[in-house]
């Protein structure tokens, strides 16, 4: 149950894996995202709603073949150069993309988590996303005739999340901006938590978010894991990070140095924090 | 009021449009600055909604990205996002959606995928996102755009979202639940479907901006409504507190961040 990163990575990530880094903006698993390039790991098929930096930075030194998604940006300051860069030019990779909108991903992972073979809704109408991705389909409802929209459940080999808080069993919570975080873990096979905090209790819970310890497969202690996305109740995003890796990312050979130098470089999240706050003084 | 930015006098004119206690579904850019200042100027009880899940949401500085934790920190309560698409939007719960594009056309379709092919684009763009939804389900559509003729388009190079389709009823026809774009908000003035056609017209421009600079910047001939209007210079009210907005932001977001790491060795 309780796994350094570099081992859960090792032992649970295979090259062709699909794999869900989620978190809406919040908790995003960067260390997870950095341990997965350290290891090297290849054609992977990787799902998430919003792929941002780490995604850019995965799909930029090759782990990826195919990408499940509904909005690819930098939030808030512009383009992923090197989604961008695979897409229009097949550096480093040819990346396939399977297409959609946050409401039909969101009815995917729901399906998912409830092993469904698809999810429905009202979506996708007068738009060209279905002509441009088979798995966008339409169902006629069987009690009203009213033609809905299916896309197939979203079931990843591995969902990893990051979170702030774990027991010792192995329980899991989670505070603020939710995402489809809930819905991606029960939706996969194995899922891998890294946390701001090991505790001997959680706090009773009620209508909050817990993933009980026998969804969690792995739990990896690790302070900071989210940054430069952010941990509600622990640190708040750099948003100045984010509006730098635009420059960072602009140009292949730049973004291979800085990748060198702060990822490939370190032997793990804490070297890789350690190295950001001596780059910067 | 002189002395404004188009810019400014543009997000202040997107920010009257919204009335007070409506629940309006907020993009990210230009529509999250307009949408805060109306609540903080003339409609104090609008309710934000972002797709990341924060309804009612009262943030102090503006966010960089939909899923800011000032966003959860200063809403009446967070939601994970299927339940805001499915029990919220998709319901039919939301007065107004906010969005941008990349392109519009002169039906209010819009463009935020590609420009260029979709499997070999010049431009690959972010995506989808919430705004295929949001254009379908919201009871009315607002969009913001600054105009080009590389924005404000004949043909689109990819529908991400329907405005009124191919105009002339074909919306309403579709059986679309929600009214479609009411207005589009762009730096020469504003543009508002013909009732009959669905085309969009000019119905307004800046007092400082002319209809030959409209036709200028559009990519289709742009039709005149009956009567153009002039859009109110900003008072001093409006633009204060816009400036004090894009000030406590700019503070917050180049704020260092601490991260309260443990010492090395421990569990």
């Amino acid at each position: 149950m309780f796994f350094s990163l570099a081992d859960a990575i090792h032992d649970y990530i295979t090259d062709g894996a699909s794999v869900a880094l989620e978190g809406f903006t919040h908790l995003i698993p960067f260390a997870a995202g950095h341990e997965i390039i350290r290891q090297r790991k290849r054609r992977l098929h990787l799902i998430r709603m919003t792929p941002d930096l780490v995604y850019d930075q995965m799909i930029g030194m090759g782990c990826a073949r195919k990408l499940t998604f509904s909005w690819g940006g930098n939030p808030g300051v512009g383009s992923l150069h090197r989604l961008r860069d695979a897409v229009e030019h097949q550096w480093p990779n040819p990346l396939e993309l399977d297409e959609h909108s946050h409401a039909g991903m969101a009815a995917a992972f729901c399906a998912g988590a409830a092993r469904l073979p698809f999810g429905t809704l009202r979506g996708y109408v007068g738009t060209d996303l279905p002509a441009r991705n088979p798995n966008i389909r339409s169902i006629t409802c069987p009690f009203t005739g009213e033609s809905l929209a299916a896309v197939p459940a979203i079931n990843p080999d591995v969902t990893i999340l990051h979170a702030q808080r774990a027991d010792r069993e192995g329980n899991v919570a989670i505070e603020g901006i939710l995402g489809a975080a809930r819905e991606a873990a029960l939706a996969a096979h194995t899922l891998i938590v890294t946390v701001e905090e090991l505790v001997d209790e959680l706090p009773p819970a009620m209508n909050a978010i817990v993933l009980p310890h026998w969804i969690v497969t792995a739990v990896v202690h690790c302070p900071g894991g989210a940054y430069p996305s952010y941990a509600q109740g622990h640190y708040t995003r750099d948003n100045s990070f984010y509006q730098r890796w635009d420059t960072v990312a602009r140009e292949r050979d730049d973004f291979l140095a800085w990748m060198d130098q702060h990822v490939l470089r370190t032997n793990d999240h804490r070297a890789f924090l350690d190295g950001l706050s001596r780059a910067e003084g | 009021m002189s002395g404004c930015s188009r810019n400014e006098w543009m997000t202040i004119a997107a920010a009257r449009l919204l009335r007070d206690k409506s629940v309006c579904f907020v993009g990210i850019g230009l529509p999250s600055a307009a949408c805060n200042l109306a609540r903080l100027t003339h409609a104090p009880s609008l309710v934000l909604i972002y797709e990341s899940g924060t309804i009612g949401t009262r943030p102090r500085v503006l966010p960089l990205s939909i899923g800011d934790g000032e966003l959860a920190e200063t809403a009446a309560y967070v939601v994970p996002l299927p339940e805001v698409f499915s029990y919220y939007l998709q319901a039919g719960r939301v007065d107004v959606g906010f969005l941008g594009a990349a392109q519009i056309d002169r039906y209010g379709n819009l463009n935020s995928t590609v420009i260029g092919p979709y499997d070999k684009p010049t431009t690959r763009l972010p995506g989808a996102g919430g705004a295929p939804e949001i254009a379908w389900h919201a009871k009315q559509v607002f969009v913001m755009a600054k105009a080009t003729k590389r924005s404000f388009v004949e043909r689109l190079d990819f529908c991400t979202s329907a405005g009124y389709l191919e105009g002339h009823g074909a919306r309403a026809r579709s059986g679309a639940p929600g009214g479609g774009p009411r207005a589009v908000i762009t730096d020469f003035g504003m543009l508002a479907p013909h009732p009959q056609t669905d085309e969009l017209q000019l119905i307004a421009l800046f007092a400082d901006a002319s209809v030959e600079e409209a036709r200028a910047a559009v990519g289709w001939p742009l039709a005149l409504a009956d009567e153009i209007d002039t859009i109110a210079p900003p008072t001093a009210h409006e633009l204060d507190t816009l400036r004090a907005l894009f000030a406590h932001t700019r503070e917050a977001h180049s704020r260092p961040v601490h991260l309260p790491l443990p010492p090395e060795g421990l569990p």
